[in-house]
């Protein structure tokens, strides 16, 4: 002991507080794991119990989603590809949610469709959330329909690019397609002036950019959705190819948040899914920032201490 | 007993207290309630208003019942309407349902401790799941309607998919060279023959080849090359006609910062020139923008995966503990 505490007495200030942080290199990795919980945790209670969201500022590529959705004029018809699964929804729901609802708003007609299995569902729950509880009066068949899962990725895409009836040749709900009012006059997706797909992963965004879009010289518009891995993979596809993009959570918070202004009036809860998920990302980033520059000193004090013996 | 599993009976019984006081506690907690929806057609139905999608004339009118979820709150407006009514009630499989999902968002989440049974009980279902999923998924939406509709359309017609469209010849000659592909791709399973598999892969590897080279010349090579090759200065006009010096430069900054981040990231692949001189420096300034873009992608990725863990935290939370009510569902 006396000789441990004659070489603190020996050692300054730096090398004290280098031999502290040290001491962190041996801390419980389960205490990150919690001090996460508890930050993400947190927050949801109170916003949970004060109803209270930060609010947002638009950026230029979600602030392209909302003026592309607008610039249709009112009967318009959008072809929605919802591209993803309950195992992302956390992300992407919000945005879908947003889209459907700013399109129904506007008086658009939104043809659903999915080439991921459980899309075709993520679709009914959306039209289910938003058209038949909000916009009743929307007909199905005519002001919106859902025309289901149908397997064969990018082949599907080629597909659609010529003959969308024999890519889709049923709805959902396993009616025949030829007679469809809403696809009345469509014969493949270039006849649709806007793209809308909500997507999670492969097949989605990227490859409706590289085998629609690209293919249709510029005719065919296309604005999306993506979880926060893949955006930075999309970003360079705006606003070139891709004429908006909504890049995770905060693209989805920003959208929500122009949609709810253009709305007016009082905003229903379910409208605010994205916004209520900024406050764990604000702690939750705060968090993570403080570990990494919390790891870099710690490396430093290590490399000081080692100097110093 | 060891420390691990004393740990581990502590946490099991806090949880199961807390639990028990919720319950006990205001509404309580974790339950699904539905309402019953009599559904009939009658034929003719829709002739009307919705032609493509009427009940014909000939067929039998039809009834059935659907419960359609509801708010909490809705059981608890029905029965003060009317105390005997059971148009609104719980629904035990649903609850049930949401018992086990709240049970296994906390075995996986309690992998974070220490791997335990809970975990590797809740891993195997997901892989079981999973997998007798996509099984039933390929036979259902590929195998039956797209090999089974070309090869023997009527059949399926007659007892999978009425609705089915005829096909034409040149798609079942395609289907027939689809399946003997498929057939030649299950040799690799044999002890012998598994030569044969090579064809349908090489056919695979091809027509992938082909589609993703076409795409990918087209979307990321040329379109991004002519997105990138943009007029780097970009003069911004004042209202008088003059050039604003600060927009101007606040407005082109993003293409030099592109033109140079284009440039300096080429020069870093560029392996043929040693990275000396003016190829070193724009290597090292190469690195910086790849760092950069590397950071920028965690961040994203940290994003994504804390709402993924707010998504679960809210389910928690509000469908199962009901200590938060955002969407004004119990109140």
């Amino acid at each position: 002991m006396s000789g441990m505490g004659g070489q603190g007495a020996a050692d300054g200030p730096l090398q004290r507080a280098a031999a502290w942080l040290v001491r962190l290199e041996r801390l419980d990795r389960r205490w990150v794991f919690l001090t996460m919980g508890l930050a993400v945790l947190v927050p949801i209670l109170w916003i949970g119990l004060t109803g209270r969201t930060f609010p947002e500022t638009p950026t230029p590529a979600a602030q392209a989603v909302f003026d592309q959705i607008e610039r249709l004029p009112e009967g318009s018809r959008v072809l929605f590809s919802f591209d993803y699964d309950p195992a992302s929804a956390g992300e992407l729901q919000p945005m879908a949610t947003s889209l459907l609802r700013h399109c129904a708003a506007r008086k658009l007609k939104v043809v659903c469709m999915a080439l991921w299995p459980l899309g075709s569902n993520m679709a009914e729950r959306t039209i289910a959330q938003v058209i038949r509880q909000d916009f009743p009066d929307r007909r199905e068949g005519v002001d919106f329909a859902n025309l289901g899962f149908q397997a064969g990725n990018e082949g599907v895409m080629k597909v659609t690019l010529t003959d969308l009836r024999k890519a889709f040749p049923r709805d959902a709900r396993g009616q025949s397609t030829q007679d469809l009012p809403i696809l009345q006059g469509v014969r493949s997706v270039r006849d649709f002036p806007l793209l809308i797909v909500v997507g999670a992963g492969y097949p989605g965004c990227k490859e409706w950019v590289q085998y629609v879009v690209t293919a249709c010289g510029g005719s065919l518009k296309m604005v999306g959705g993506c979880t926060g891995v893949s955006a930075p993979q999309l970003y360079p596809y705006f606003p070139a190819q891709l004429s908006g993009l909504l890049g995770a959570i905060k693209g989805a918070a920003e959208y929500e948040s122009l949609v709810n202004s253009a709305m007016g009036g009082e905003t229903p809860p379910k409208y605010l899914e994205a916004q209520r998920r900024m406050a764990p990302q604000l702690f939750g980033h705060l968090l993570m920032v403080g570990l990494i520059v919390l790891g870099n000193l710690i490396y430093a004090a290590g490399r000081i201490r080692r100097a110093a013996a | 007993m060891t420390r691990q599993r004393l740990t581990w009976m502590v946490i099991g019984l806090v949880v199961v207290g807390l639990l028990g006081v919720r319950g006990l506690v205001g509404q309580g907690l974790g339950r699904v309630y539905v309402e019953r929806v009599e559904v009939s057609v009658a034929p003719g139905a829709g002739a009307a208003s919705e032609p493509w999608r009427a009940v014909p004339a000939a067929e039998a009118s039809r009834s059935w019942t659907t419960w359609k979820r509801v708010p909490p709150k809705a059981f608890g407006a029905a029965l003060a309407a009317d105390p005997e009514q059971d148009r609104v009630q719980l629904s035990w499989p649903r609850t049930i349902g949401l018992w086990l999902a709240a049970f296994f968002t906390l075995a996986i989440f309690s992998f974070l401790y220490a791997d335990n049974v809970l975990y590797k009980l809740a891993e195997s279902v997901v892989v079981g799941v999973s997998a007798a999923y996509w099984m039933t998924l390929g036979f259902w939406d590929t195998l039956v309607p797209k090999l089974g509709g070309a090869i023997v359309p009527d059949l399926v017609r007659t007892w999978v998919q009425p609705s089915l469209r005829d096909v034409d010849v040149q798609q079942q000659v395609s289907m027939w060279v689809a399946m003997v592909l498929g057939v030649m791709l299950l040799t690799r399973l044999a002890p012998r023959g598994g030569w044969i598999a090579a064809w349908p892969l090489a056919f695979i590897v091809g027509v992938t080849a082909g589609l993703k080279i076409v795409s990918h010349v087209e979307s990321d090579l040329m379109a991004q090359a002519v997105a990138t090759m943009q007029p780097v200065v970009k003069v911004v006009e004042t209202a008088d006609g003059g050039v604003s010096a600060w927009s101007t430069t606040w407005a082109t900054l993003p293409g030099v910062l592109v033109l140079v981040g284009v440039i300096c990231s080429l020069a870093y692949f560029l392996f043929s020139v040693q990275h000396r001189g003016v190829v070193g420096g724009a290597a090292r300034v190469g690195v910086w923008y790849l760092m950069i873009t590397f950071g920028a992608a965690f961040g994203m990725t940290v994003m994504g995966r804390i709402a993924l863990l707010a998504a679960r935290c809210e389910f928690l939370l509000d469908d199962w503990l009901w200590l938060i009510d955002p969407n004004n569902m119990r109140a």
